[in-house]
């Protein structure tokens, strides 16, 4: 069973190598303005520089979290573990299988995505971060650069606040144009 | 064609009076016979009855076909309806079928994984979680749209229902994250099996503090443990499960031929004590392959029969004591 699951192409939990401090400084860094706003609009513009630039984002982002170009990235508000490498993709919280030792039911030999999650927005003080209603992923941005995307502002929307959860968006997180749950 | 209009779990949810749902597997089959033999029981005793959604990724009869039966023979069914097996265009059109076939509830998950079903090779979908599907079906019926933001010709009306695990991890998240599925337009959830009522009571009083117990109901997931095979079982093969070892030690310590006996005698005593933790609304009874055992369990527990045939008022007073 277990080989089984090994071998399997299904996402697999990810333990993120960055600390939870350093990637929210390092989101500090990468955080909208004017000269990341015209950097997006040149990648935007020729297909050969995106292309170099979505692949470093790749590398970078693989070998920090086991990013899997989404292209809709929901890190800063999930404690900098990304839910995209759950087996069941679930960007709103954990499912009803973790094992009480914290493990993936799919994969026992890792930890569950949203546990691992948990203890990072705590120590990070960001726990009501992961109360935010995460909407749909959008299957076309598939392999798209997220941080073009973040500059471009076409991020707006990922989430939006819960209404009766004590939610609210994270400093850097804009809020949904659109209506959320109980919003 | 059907005759049930939602009015039974709703309208008990809605009073205060304690629910009583059960579930049923729809048959590895295409005989509607088989379905029926195990909803019948439980006419009468359960204000609504799960039909499960290829519980465990077993294929099974669809979970539509099975509460249409159901409804059809006077039972008012909860359709069940996972992520797993369908992406958001599917599951909007199933919600939407679901409504005009005369289907009162539904109850959206997120779905065992394909990995302990019998076809692993299948695609696991997943394309909206649970969260996401409970929002999308409040949107169509309050708000009358698609994910997509495209109107509806016409609403549905079903009561939305969730589920949560009290026990797994993260601890302190749990309540949470049903405050998130009651946000997201989940009006009732049924929990995972409680074995520990103490462990549940805890998770009971994070709920309080957050008041969601006004603002979705609390039915506690129970059920027997039918043999010591079914109890490795429940221990091992099912994720997301605990049974702690003072439940073990009492299987264990009776003959083999009472194993059952006990396994009732256990989960009466667990309804008696969760239905006595304040905010809980009811009891969802879960008996796989043992639908006929349900029907003792509740009336050990002191939960009378609902006749269909007595006024509502009468089953008021039954059940208000």
């Amino acid at each position: 069973m277990e080989s089984e699951a090994g071998r399997a192409a299904w996402p697999r939990p990810v333990r993120p190598r960055l600390p939870g401090w350093l990637a929210y400084r390092l989101q500090r860094v990468l955080a909208p303005n004017a000269a990341y706003r015209r950097l997006a609009g040149v990648l935007a513009g020729s297909p050969a520089a995106y292309r170099a630039f979505t692949a470093t984002e790749r590398a970078a982002k693989g070998a920090a979290f086991g990013c899997r170009m989404c292209g809709q990235c929901t890190l800063p508000v999930t404690g900098y573990a990304c839910p995209e490498t759950c087996p069941k993709k679930l960007r709103n919280g954990p499912c009803g299988g973790v094992g009480a030792d914290g493990s993936c039911e799919v994969f026992p030999d890792t930890r569950c995505v949203w546990v691992v999650a948990c203890e990072r927005a705590e120590r990070e003080g960001r726990v009501t971060d992961l109360l935010l209603f995460q909407r749909p992923v959008d299957h076309r941005r598939a392999g798209r650069s997220a941080w073009v995307s973040y500059w471009a502002g076409d991020d707006a929307d990922l989430w939006a606040p819960a209404a009766g959860t004590g939610a609210a968006p994270g400093p850097d997180a804009a809020p949904a144009a659109g209506s959320g749950p109980g919003g | 064609m059907s005759v049930i209009t939602g009015a039974g779990l709703r309208a008990r949810l809605a009073s205060g009076a304690f629910a009583v749902t059960a579930e049923i597997s729809p048959p590895r089959g295409a005989d509607p016979g088989a379905l029926l033999r195990k909803a019948e029981p439980l006419r009468g005793w359960a204000d609504a009855v799960n039909v499960t959604d290829n519980a465990g990724a077993h294929v099974r009869m669809a979970s539509w076909a099975g509460s249409l039966l159901a409804a059809q023979a006077g039972i008012e069914p909860v359709m069940q309806l996972t992520c797993r097996d369908r992406n958001r265009l599917a599951l909007q059109s199933d919600l939407l079928a679901a409504w005009a076939v005369g289907i009162p509830n539904v109850l959206l998950m997120t779905g065992d994984h394909p990995k302990f079903g019998d076809d692993p090779g299948a695609v696991p979908v997943f394309d909206l979680d649970s969260v996401q599907l409970l929002w999308a079906a409040r949107t169509m019926r309050e708000e009358g749209r698609l994910i997509s933001g495209r109107a509806l010709t016409s609403r549905p009306g079903w009561l939305i229902g969730a589920v949560e695990n009290p026990f797994a991890p993260p601890a302190g998240f749990r309540a949470a994250r049903l405050a998130k599925k009651a946000a997201a337009g989940a009006e009732f959830v049924q929990t995972q099996f409680v074995f520990d009522a103490a462990a549940f009571g805890r998770w009971m009083a994070e709920v309080r503090d957050l008041g969601l117990d006004q603002r979705c109901r609390i039915i506690a997931g129970v059920g027997p443990v039918r043999s010591l095979r079914a109890l490795d079982h429940m221990r091992t093969g099912v994720p997301g499960l605990y049974i702690p070892d003072e439940v073990d030690r009492r299987l264990r310590a009776v003959p083999a031929d009472q194993v059952a006996d006990e396994g009732t005698r256990i989960c009466a005593e667990i309804i008696e004590q969760v239905r006595a933790i304040p905010g809980v609304s009811g009891v969802h009874v879960m008996a796989p392959g043992y639908e006929q055992a349900i029907p003792g369990i509740l009336e050990r527990a002191g939960l009378a029969r609902r006749d269909p045939a007595a006024p509502a008022s009468a089953l008021g007073g039954q059940h208000a004591h």
